[in-house]
């Protein structure tokens, strides 16, 4: 489903590569775990799927069902299916929570020529899909993430996700500054959202999360490629040995 | 001390094209003094210490620049509300166009009006507030208001008024030169909202006088749009008594020149004031200035000045913003913050902020910032699918959301917001 290729991409600033010839296919219905040391380049490959500027792809692609993401905008990306959960949520004061997600899935059905939401059909859905992320009333009131807990924000995204429907999630470190209750809160809005058209990448530092969001394949990602991959077990080994034994075994 | 010479003929200049009202009653004393202060002072020029971020050439000229009256029909903001509606077309009333002033614990009479009737609350504040304004800054525009106001009103509070009173200035003439003239008085525990809104005239020169009494409460939401080559400059002068609160907003769209002056008062202990005003320009053609001074005078006041300017395509926005606190004046809560979003690197913002403070046990804090939009939240919004125009347009009224806050009505924010909104996506690009 979503298809990346021989993927290099640069910082537009510096020049400096970070992807340096990726390559990974996450199907549909499966969730493929990335795990990697810091500085390897997940954050931006997550970046470099979104759509976000200050990155030059120089080589490679990476399609959704056979589409071509990479010349896209952000929004464009968003209504073909891609979702990013970020590791630091965005604060926007004055916009509120509701407005904002009523706007973003109006706007992505619109974009694919779908009819709008209407306002009673959102409300009864968001309160369905807030109620099992315990997101109560408040909060869904609320500007967008101001003065949320670092748990709300992940909740938020996860909300945000269980309404925009991607066929693609791509989540950010999302198990970063959560507690084990947060994290497993988080995780189980995750896990109801799996389904067999439906793929995730999910980018974690630690091997934790995936105790909760238990992955199909594990990949070991360093210096900008996948230098290993596997099953769940790859998981547990990086959690025992660390990155260092993978990385020697690939030099 | 002498006036420079082209002070000097500039003033006359002005002057000439003007004449007191022929039977002005019991204002008579108050315009003759203010005219001698305009010629003490002088009319205002570039060189003068807060006209240097904006030039008062088209405060001052004989004749107004015309400015084209926009004819696009829609619903003027407020329409919806229950309100006293009183119209003024080019600085002229208008009694058919507007309601009987008639509302339970609100006296409303109008200026030209009352000069030959012996309303002594008026006599006492008419160009008092002002000529009290005049120190330690001189504003002679304002001066020159009280001297030769053709019209206004005089409206004073003697209880909770049940709905807010609307002063609409509606535009039509291209060369309407008008000066209005308003006296508000709010007695003990009462509480008014006035809403003031439309173009007004080519040009435009309007004053504000407010007392407010120990326990009263005002407030002001203003919204100033529509024309493009209109030319405005506006003064409030407020006083405020113990336990009382000022509240005003005022939204900007459009306008070749507005300055807006407040000048605020707090004379009473436990005294509130909060000014607020946003503004959103688009082009070379847009010139916004707002020139607040706060003084405090009274123990444990507190006060607010909230400023927030869109500017894109060359527009210029300017904020100077003084808190002044008394010797005596403990525990004063002082708050200033002026902030611009520049869309384009064409526009600017001239910010003058000042804090002067003669008492030892105060806390007063102010800021002012310049920057563009914040690209990762922008991204944030994109990444959900909403449109760059949208998303910006998003940007934008969370950048001015603190300023809009300020309105306690929540109707009336909504309507407010609304508003901006709508002319955010037409001046999209």
């Amino acid at each position: 489903m979503l298809e990346i290729k021989n993927l290099h991409a640069s910082l537009e600033e510096e020049g400096k590569e970070i992807l340096k010839g990726l390559t990974l296919t996450v199907e549909a219905g499966k969730v493929h775990a990335i795990m990697g040391p810091n500085g390897s380049g997940k954050s931006t490959l997550s970046y470099v799927l979104a759509g976000r500027g200050g990155y030059e792809v120089t080589d490679g692609s990476a399609t959704l069902l056979g589409q071509d993401i990479l010349g896209m905008e952000p929004e464009e990306r968003a209504a073909a299916g891609v979702f990013l959960a970020f590791q630091y949520p965005v604060e926007i004061p004055g916009v509120g929570n509701m407005t904002f997600l009523r706007t973003a899935v109006n706007a992505q059905r619109k974009a694919r020529g779908e009819e709008e939401m209407d306002a009673a059909t959102f409300l009864k859905v968001v309160r369905e899909k807030a109620k099992e992320l315990n997101i109560d009333a408040e909060m869904l009131k609320r500007p967008v993430n101001m003065g949320f807990s670092g748990g709300e924000k992940k909740r938020n995204e996860i909300l945000q996700m269980a309404m925009l429907e991607p066929r693609v999630c791509i989540l950010d470190e999302t198990d970063s500054g959560l507690d084990v209750d947060a994290m497993k809160l988080v995780a189980d809005g995750v896990n109801a959202m799996r389904s067999p058209d439906r793929g995730f990448l999910v980018i974690t530092h630690y091997q934790r999360l995936l105790d909760h969001i238990v992955p199909d394949v594990v990949h070991i990602m360093v210096d900008g490629r996948i230098i290993k991959t596997g099953g769940p077990e790859l998981a547990l080994e990086v959690e025992k040995n660390g990155y260092a034994d993978l990385i020697g075994e690939a030099a | 001390m002498a006036l420079p010479q082209a002070k000097l003929t500039a003033t006359e200049v002005r002057l000439a094209a003007l004449c007191l009202p022929s039977a002005p009653g019991w204002t008579r004393l108050a315009r003759e003094a203010a005219l001698a202060r305009v010629r003490a002072m002088g009319m205002p020029g570039r060189r003068d210490e807060y006209w240097r971020f904006t030039d008062p050439a088209d405060f001052v000229s004989a004749e107004p620049v015309p400015a084209t009256h926009h004819a696009r029909q829609k619903i003027p903001v407020f329409d919806g509300m229950d309100r006293v509606k009183l119209v003024f077309v080019d600085g002229v009333f208008d009694a058919t166009a507007s309601d009987d002033p008639a509302l339970a614990g609100v006296e409303i009479t109008r200026l030209a009006e009352a000069q030959g009737q012996d309303i002594h609350w008026a006599a006492d504040l008419y160009g008092t507030l002002e000529a009290r304004g005049q120190e330690p800054v001189d504003r002679p525009l304002a001066a020159l208001n009280t001297a030769f106001a053709t019209d206004g009103f005089l409206i004073r509070a003697t209880g909770r008024a049940e709905k807010p009173v609307n002063l609409i200035y509606r535009h039509e003439s291209d060369t309407s030169d008008a000066i209005l003239h308003h006296v508000i008085k709010i007695e003990p525990g009462a509480d008014l909202t006035v809403l003031e809104n439309g173009p007004s005239a080519a040009r435009f020169n309007k004053v504000m006088e407010v007392e407010i009494a120990d326990g009263g409460a005002f407030h002001h939401v203003r919204v100033q749009g529509r024309d493009h080559d209109r030319r405005a400059a506006t003064h409030i002068f407020a006083r405020l008594g113990r336990e009382s609160a000022f509240k005003s907003f005022t939204m900007t769209a459009n306008g070749a020149l507005t300055r807006n002056e407040c000048v605020i008062e707090l004379t009473g202990d436990d005294g509130v004031a909060h000014v607020a005003g946003a503004c959103v320009g688009d082009g070379a053609d847009f010139h916004h200035d707002d020139t607040v001074f706060v003084t405090h005078d009274a123990e444990r006041c507190e006060s607010r000045q909230v400023f927030k300017k869109v500017l894109k395509n060359g527009a210029t926005g300017v904020f100077q913003g003084k808190i002044l606190v008394q010797p005596g004046a403990q525990k004063t809560d002082g708050y200033q913050i002026s902030q611009s979003l520049l869309l384009d690197g064409d526009s600017q913002f001239l910010a003058k902020p000042e804090l002067e403070i003669y008492a030892d046990d105060v806390a007063c804090s102010h800021g002012s910032t310049s920057g563009a939009i914040d690209e990762t939240a922008l991204f944030y919004l994109r990444s959900r699918g909403v449109p760059r125009a949208e998303a910006v347009d998003m940007m934008v009224l969370s950048f001015i959301a603190e300023a809009v806050e300020e309105i306690e009505s929540e109707e009336i924010r909504e309507e407010i917001v609304e508003r901006l909104a709508q002319w955010l996506a037409r001046h999209r690009g």
